[in-house]
C-alpha cells in the first residue's frame, strides 16, 4: 500500500508485464518475467488471476460467459463441465443467481465479485488485486474484504493486494509493504507497521493530513504571491 | 516554424509506421483467426455489414435517383436521354458506389468499431484479456478488421445495385426514357473491366476503412474524451484516405 | 438464444443480398457484346486507317458478335495498320474473300469490325488474312468532302488491293 501516485499500480503492471521494466529483473516463481517470449508469458499469465479496479468484465457477454471465457479459451472441457466449474466459482462469490445477467445490469460491487470469480476460474497460483476496495459502499466493501481473505485461505494461494485503504488491508494482510515515492518505505506485519517510527509510514498508517507528504502542493511563498510579486 | 513542420512530419511518420506494423500483425494473425475463431468474424460481419445495410440501401436509392435526374436533364439537351443509363451506370459502378459506401461505412460502422474498441480499452477489458492470456489483437482487433473487409464489397454491391434501380426508377418510370434503351445502352457501354474496377476499389476501401477504425480504437487514449476523439479521427482520416486512394486507383486503372 | 437467431438471420440476409447484388452487377450490367468463346482462331486484316478502333472491340457478322479484336499495331514497312482478331471456332465456314470494314455503332457509338461474306469456297482459318478491307470512315473527312461537293472519289475508303 501507499499514497496515491507512488507507483503501486505500476508495480502490479510490472509483475504481470503489462509494462516492461527499463532495467532490472522481475522474478515470478524464480523466472525472470521480463525475458519471456509472448507464448511463454501467456503460459505464465494463466497462473495469474488479476482483479481490475472496475472489474473489466467483457461487456458483450453475460456473467456466466465472462467467467467461462478463460476456461473456454484455454481448455477443451466439454460444456457440461464448464457449466459446473463456472457455477461453482459464481457460488463462491455468492452470485450464482446472477449468471444470466449482462455486466451492464450489475452494481459496482457485484461486477467486482464476478470479476473475482473470473480471476479464480483457472485456479491460479497468484491472485493480484488492483485497488479492490475503491468506490464501493460499506456493505459491498465488507463482502469483498471477506472474499479476498476467504479465497486466499481456501485456495491456498498467494494474494497481492494493492490498495491505499489502510484498515481493510490491515484486516486481510499477513505482510505489507508501504511504498512511497517509488521506494519501499517499510515492510512487515500490520502491527509492526502500525508501530513504525518512520515519519512517512506513520503519516500514512494514521492518515495525518500533514507530514513528509505535504499538505501544500509546491508553491511560491504565500505572502509574496498575494502581494503580486511575480515568482520569476 | 520549419522546426514545427519537421516535428509534425516526424510525428506523422511515427504514427504511420506504427499503423503499418499494426496492419502487418493483423494480416499475420488473419489465417489463424479465420480458422479458429470464425464465429467471431461472422459476428463482426453482422456488426459492420448487416447493421449498415439500411443506411446503404436508402442512400443508394437516392444517390442513384439524383444521378438519373442530373444525367437526364443534361443529356436531354443533346437529345441523348437514351444514354442516361450509361452515365448513371458508369458513375455508380466505378466511382460513386465504392466511394460513398466507404464514407457511409466510416460513419456507421467505422465509428462504432473505434468507439467500441476504445471503450473496451478504457474499461480495462483489453488488459483483462491480456491477463487471461488471451491476445486482444486476435480476439478483438482481427475479427473486427476482417468483418469490415468482408462486408465492404458486399455493401458496395448492394449500394450500386440499388443505385441503378434508383436511377432506373427516375429515368424510366418518372422521366420516360425507354426501358430497353436504358439497359441496353448501359450494357453495351460497360465492360467486365469496369465492374471489376468497382470491386477492386471496394476491397481496397474495405481494408482502409476497417484498418483505420480498428487502429484508432486500439490506440485511443483510454478516457471518455479519448474515445470521442478516436471516433472523430476515424471518420476524418478514413474519408481522406478513401478519396486519395480512389484517385490513385482510378489513375492506375485508366 | 433469441439474440443469436437475430444475428444469424441478419447476417444471412445481408450476405444473400450482397452476393445477389454482386451477381446482378457482374451479369446484368456488362455488355451483351461480351464474347468469350472457348475455342477461337486468329485472323489478320490490314487497314489504311483504323479510326478509333480499340482492342476488345467486337467483330460482327450480320449483327451478331462472332469475335473480338485482340491487337492493333502499325506496320512500318507497308505503312498500314494491322488488326489482329479472333473468331469463335464454331464459325469455321466464313469465305476467305469476305470483306472487313470498320463501322461505327450509331452516330457517336464505338467502332467495331463488320464482316461481309464473300463467295469463295475456301474458308478463313487460323492465320488467314482478310484482303478486302474498308477503313474507318473519318467523320471530319466526310464533312470536308461534302463541303467541297464531292471532291475526289475515294478518300476515306480504299484498301481494296
Amino acid at each position: 500500500m501507499g499514497p496515491s501516485g507512488t507507483g503501486k499500480t505500476t508495480l502490479l503492471q510490472l509483475i504481470t508485464r503489462q509494462l516492461a521494466p527499463d532495467s532490472g529483473q522481475i522474478l515470478v516463481d524464480g523466472v525472470d518475467i521480463s525475458t519471456l517470449s509472448q507464448s511463454e508469458l501467456y503460459k505464465m499469465r494463466q497462473r495469474f488471476g488479476v482483479l481490475f479496479q472496475n472489474g473489466a468484465l467483457l461487456t458483450d457477454m453475460s456473467v456466466f460467459e465472462n467467467v467461462a471465457f478463460p476456461i473456454r479459451e484455454h481448455t477443451r472441457l466439454p460444456d457440461s463441465l464448464i457449466r459446473h466449474v463456472v457455477l461453482t466459482k459464481l457460488h463462491a462469490v455468492g452470485l450464482r443467481g446472477a449468471a444470466e445477467l449482462m455486466p451492464a445490469q450489475l452494481s459496482g460491487g457485484m461486477a467486482r465479485r464476478v470479476a473475482l470469480a473470473r480471476a479464480i476460474a483457472m485456479d491460479p497460483d497468484v491472485l493480484l488485486y488492483d485497488e479492490p476496495f475503491v468506490g464501493l459502499d460499506p456493505i459491498s466493501m465488507g463482502v469483498i474484504v471477506k472474499l479476498v481473505g476467504q479465497i486466499s485461505d481456501a485456495l491456498d494461494i498467494t494474494s497481492v493486494v494493492v490498495s491505499h485503504d489502510v484498515h481493510d488491508v490491515v484486516a486481510v494482510a499477513d505482510y505489507s509493504y508501504v511504498i512511497s515515492d517509488g521506494q519501499v518505505a517499510a515492510a512487515g506485519t500490520p502491527e509492526e507497521l502500525n508501530n513504525s517510527s518512520s515519519e512517512v509510514v506513520k503519516q500514512f498508517m494514521h492518515g495525518l493530513p500533514d507530514g513528509p507528504v505535504g499538505f501544500h502542493y509546491d508553491a511560491p511563498d504565500y505572502a509574496k504571491q498575494l502581494l503580486g510579486e511575480s515568482p520569476d | 516554424m520549419l522546426r514545427d513542420i519537421w516535428a509534425t512530419f516526424i510525428g506523422f511518420l511515427h504514427g504511420f509506421g506504427a499503423m503499418c506494423l499494426f496492419f502487418l500483425r493483423l494480416l499475420q494473425y488473419t489465417p489463424s483467426v479465420l480458422y479458429k475463431r470464425f464465429s467471431l468474424v461472422a459476428y463482426q460481419v453482422y456488426n459492420a455489414g448487416a447493421l449498415s445495410i439500411v443506411i446503404i440501401m436508402v442512400c443508394g436509392l437516392f444517390v442513384g435517383g439524383v444521378l438519373g435526374l442530373q444525367a437526364y436533364s443534361n443529356l436531354e439537351r443533346f437529345n441523348a436521354e437514351d444514354t442516361t443509363g450509361i452515365f448513371a451506370g458508369f458513375a455508380l459502378i466505378k466511382e460513386i458506389g465504392p466511394v460513398i459506401t466507404a464514407l457511409l461505412f466510416a460513419g456507421r460502422a467505422g465509428t462504432a468499431l473505434a468507439s467500441e474498441i476504445g471503450l473496451m480499452k478504457a474499461t480495462d477489458q483489453l488488459s483483462a484479456m491480456e491477463m487471461m492470456a488471451v491476445d486482444p489483437l486476435r480476439y478483438v482487433a482481427v475479427p473486427r478488421f476482417l468483418g469490415g473487409v468482408i462486408s465492404m464489397p458486399l455493401l458496395v454491391a448492394v449500394f450500386t445495385a440499388i443505385g441503378l434501380l434508383g436511377s432506373h426508377l427516375v429515368a424510366v418510370e418518372l422521366l420516360g426514357v425507354d426501358v430497353g434503351a436504358y439497359w441496353q445502352q448501359l450494357q453495351n457501354a460497360l465492360d467486365m473491366e469496369d465492374v471489376m474496377e468497382g470491386i477492386y476499389k471496394s476491397i481496397v476501401f474495405g481494408v482502409i476503412a476497417s484498418l483505420l477504425a480498428v487502429w484508432e480504437g486500439y490506440n485511443s487514449v483510454p478516457t471518455a474524451e479519448g474515445v470521442g476523439r478516436a471516433t472523430t479521427r476515424t471518420v476524418v482520416i478514413t474519408a481522406i484516405a478513401v478519396l486519395v486512394f480512389d484517385f490513385m486507383i482510378t489513375a492506375w486503372v485508366l | 438464444m433469441k439474440q443469436t437467431r437475430t444475428i444469424e438471420l441478419g447476417t444471412g440476409l445481408f450476405a444473400l443480398l450482397g452476393i445477389g447484388a454482386l451477381f446482378f452487377l457482374t451479369t446484368q450490367t456488362t455488355g451483351n457484346n461480351d464474347f468469350d468463346a472457348a475455342e477461337t482462331f486468329q485472323v489478320e486484316a490490314r487497314f489504311d486507317n483504323v479510326g478509333s478502333l480499340k482492342k476488345r472491340a467486337p467483330v460482327s457478322m450480320s449483327g451478331v458478335t462472332i469475335g473480338r479484336v485482340t491487337n492493333i499495331r502499325f506496320d512500318p514497312v507497308a505503312l498500314e495498320a494491322v488488326v489482329t482478331f479472333v473468331i469463335d471456332s464454331r464459325y469455321d465456314e466464313i469465305p476467305d474473300d469476305s470483306d472487313a470494314s470498320i463501322l461505327t455503332a450509331g452516330l457517336l457509338g464505338s467502332q467495331y469490325i463488320g464482316l461481309q461474306p464473300g463467295g469463295s469456297p475456301v474458308y478463313l482459318e487460323e492465320g488467314s488474312e482478310i484482303y478486302f478491307t474498308q477503313s474507318a470512315v473519318i467523320l471530319e473527312n466526310l464533312v470536308g468532302k461534302f463541303l467541297l461537293r464531292g471532291g475526289s472519289d475515294d478518300d476515306g475508303d480504299d484498301g481494296d488491293e
